[in-house]
């Protein structure tokens, strides 16, 4: 059952405790509490100065290049033969995702703030990669924590951050994937809290994150309308994204919230299907529990521990999701699916075949599931997927797939 | 009066400071768990916190972390540990318990089945090191209608507002952490400890027990004067760490640990 929601409850979300509905809220030890307390404060401030505004916009633009295109993908609209397939351009940023929008605002906020060293966690490398590049360019100290098995398998990514001057820890604990990036994150933010900000990736971690996060990537959604009115005249009927913590997804869908006749369409990461358990899928699997600071929707085992995922996708491979998605599932206004890893494969091939842009192994499950969406709507309706990130760091593991080496 | 406010009363009478050691529930294994809660009584052990294992302890060092890891390998889950509980009772009913871990697997058993089944295994209390007092409204109440008491941290980085609104939550004692930083490191400043639990002492009538660095007679004796009790976990659990293959030999190193700060906290009786 769907919700209409209104500018005025969305305006009122989270709560002061950081809430929406039943998921978020504050769950850290109480050393951190102080600084997050603090940071929401000077963030609530900091939204209404018109010179933090001005600055961040000004970034935008400038560093990382935006607005990016909206794409009229025609050559594969013809193909499939459905809806108009738009593509919202991503990948075109500076350092190749949407992560930098997010980092390019909350270094700013570091700054303001006067800390000078700065943490990070990471699954693809492409949150590190952006937060170790706004570091580089404000001459900050950057700590980036990535999971031993995503050192592995991103190891293009990793070289990269070296260069720009961050120190790469690989977490060995647990399943040594992002979650675990997290939890070592947690404990270098509690050991240094007082010169240090943690920089989140997603729009997941406790109260004020999952909302700042969610402000700074809103910029693709209100891009996606001025253009889709520029250029078509209307706003699009369907929009698709990933979803791994989910910050593409919120920053497209929560601009279209209070548009009910726009569907949103959150892409998990399947996995081997959902069906075998090996999956990254919260939303379409799993059961609301509390995980790094934050209530949501997780994949866990009937006593409350959290269960390993499975993606082809680093960067989808995290087994809690953003509270706001949580939120957006029980009230029905956004719907989450899951593709797998195979579908997400071929997904890539086409898109990378059908109109030269090779998406990021996290994008190809949006793309996978939009082609399939449109292939069921009317030709004069308009379907918009948020392509994320740039596929170059995963040319590693698709070559690997197909047995050839590099 | 609670087991834990009954003991701490009767400490401050004699003068004396609590010595609340920890381990990990299930580590090295589910079946000598409640073997080592005894030995610590027999040590000298005033309350027992008793971890219960998580998959994710963010708020933990790698000692405790492992011990996680070794206690989930054998599939040692809340239930379990509340059965481990249950089972100490019953040739122990004088030594508080406190459970000590994160919120999800409590969550995942249903708070109120848990309040229930803590009471019902003899739990005297809940330290959750995940869930501040401002998310605990639809938990805290179902321990304190049970007369469980409700433990919570406080930290060198709350505020005055806060020790006092942590500590109304509170019930037992509040749990001091000693330094910014995770379990096992050893950062402990005794002096700052001591005016920040003088501090604190002057906002709430409830004991303060300093956890986080505490690894020797020496430390103990450090915090235990200026304390109401002093927290041992890691030194403990790198102790089962080392000692995993052999109980009796573990079990004796426990009490070779334990003891001296026995002592120690007992010759600042005045």
């Amino acid at each position: 059952m769907s919700v209409k929601l209104t500018e005025e409850m969305l305006s009122a979300l989270p709560d002061a405790r950081g809430h929406f509905g039943a998921f978020g809220g504050r769950f850290v030890s109480e050393t951190l509490m102080d600084s997050l307390m603090t940071l929401e404060k000077e963030y609530l401030q900091l939204k209404q100065d018109p010179e933090f505004q001005a600055k961040f916009d000004k970034d935008l633009a400038d560093y990382v290049g935006r607005p990016s295109p909206l794409y009229f993908a025609e050559r594969l609209t013809r193909e499939t033969g459905g809806a108009q397939i738009w593509l919202k351009r991503e990948d075109l940023n500076h350092t190749g995702a949407h992560k930098v929008n997010n980092t390019i605002g909350q270094a700013l906020l570091a700054a303001f703030l006067g800390k000078k060293r700065i943490i990070a966690e990471t699954g693809a490398g492409q949150h590190g990669v952006a937060t170790a590049t706004v570091c580089a360019r404000l001459g900050l100290e950057c700590h980036v924590f990535m999971g031993a098995e995503d050192v592995q398998r991103q190891s293009l990514n990793v070289f990269r951050m070296k260069l720009l001057g961050a120190e790469v820890h690989a977490v060995q604990s647990g399943t040594r994937t992002l979650k675990d990036a997290m939890n070592d994150a947690m404990r270098d933010w509690v050991t240094n809290v007082d010169d240090t900000f943690y920089i989140i990736g997603t729009v997941a971690g406790p109260h004020p994150y999952p909302m700042l996060v969610r402000d700074f990537q809103s910029v693709i959604g209100r891009e996606i309308r001025s253009q889709a009115m520029d250029k078509v005249g209307k706003l699009p009927d369907a929009l698709v994204a990933c979803v791994g913590g989910g910050s593409n997804a919120i920053g497209m869908f929560h601009p279209f919230l209070a548009d009910e006749n726009v569907e949103l369409y959150g892409v998990e990461a399947g996995g081997l299907g959902i069906a075998s358990g090996q999956h990254a899928a919260p939303l379409c699997a799993g059961r609301p529990g509390v995980l790094h600071g934050n209530r949501t929707y997780l994949m866990e085992d009937e006593n409350g521990q959290i269960a390993g995922t499975h993606s082809v996708s680093a960067g989808l491979d995290y087994p809690g999701v953003g509270p706001e998605h949580a939120w957006l599932k029980d009230i029905g206004r956004a719907n989450y699916v899951s593709v797998t890893d195979e579908e997400a494969l071929d997904g890539f091939r086409k898109l990378t075949r059908v109109e030269g842009i090779m998406p990021a192994l996290e994008t190809a499950h949006a793309v996978a599931y939009g082609v399939k969406l449109a292939a069921e709507m009317d030709k004069d309706q308009m379907l918009v997927i948020n392509i994320s990130g740039r596929g170059d760091k995963d040319i590693h593991t698709i070559a690997n797939l197909d047995g050839i080496e590099i | 009066m609670s087991r834990i406010e009954a003991v701490l009363k009767t400490l401050k009478g004699q003068g004396r400071k609590a010595l609340i050691p920890y381990i990990t529930a299930g580590d090295p294994h589910p079946d000598v768990t409640v073997e080592l809660m005894h030995t610590l009584v027999e040590a000298g052990a005033d309350i027992i916190e008793l971890g219960v294992p998580f998959s994710d302890p963010m708020a933990d060092g790698p000692v405790i972390q492992l011990a996680c890891e070794r206690a989930l390998k054998h599939g040692t889950s809340l239930r379990q540990v509340l059965g481990m509980v249950k089972t100490f009772r019953e040739t122990d009913a004088r030594t508080p318990v406190v459970l000590m871990g994160y919120l999800n697997p409590m969550e995942a058993m249903g708070y109120e089945a848990f309040a229930d089944a803590a009471v019902d295994s003899g739990v005297d209390g809940i330290l959750t090191v995940d869930l501040p007092p401002e998310e605990a409204d639809d938990v805290a109440p179902l321990f304190t209608q049970r007369k469980l008491d409700a433990i919570f941290l406080l930290a060198p980085t709350t505020t005055d507002d806060r020790i006092r609104a942590i500590s109304e939550h509170s019930s037992g004692y509040v749990y001091y952490v000693s330094f910014k930083g995770v379990t096992g490191a050893a950062r402990i400043n005794v002096d700052e400890v001591a005016s920040k639990v003088a501090h604190i002492h002057e906002m709430t009538a409830l004991p303060v027990g300093v956890g986080f660095g505490i690894r020797d007679a020496e430390t103990a004796a450090a915090v235990g004067r200026v304390s109401d009790g002093v927290i041992v976990g890691s030194v403990l659990v790198d102790t089962i760490a080392r000692n995993q293959a052999d109980t009796a030999e573990l079990k004796r190193a426990l009490t070779d640990l334990l003891h001296p700060m026995r002592e120690a906290l007992d010759s600042l009786a005045s």
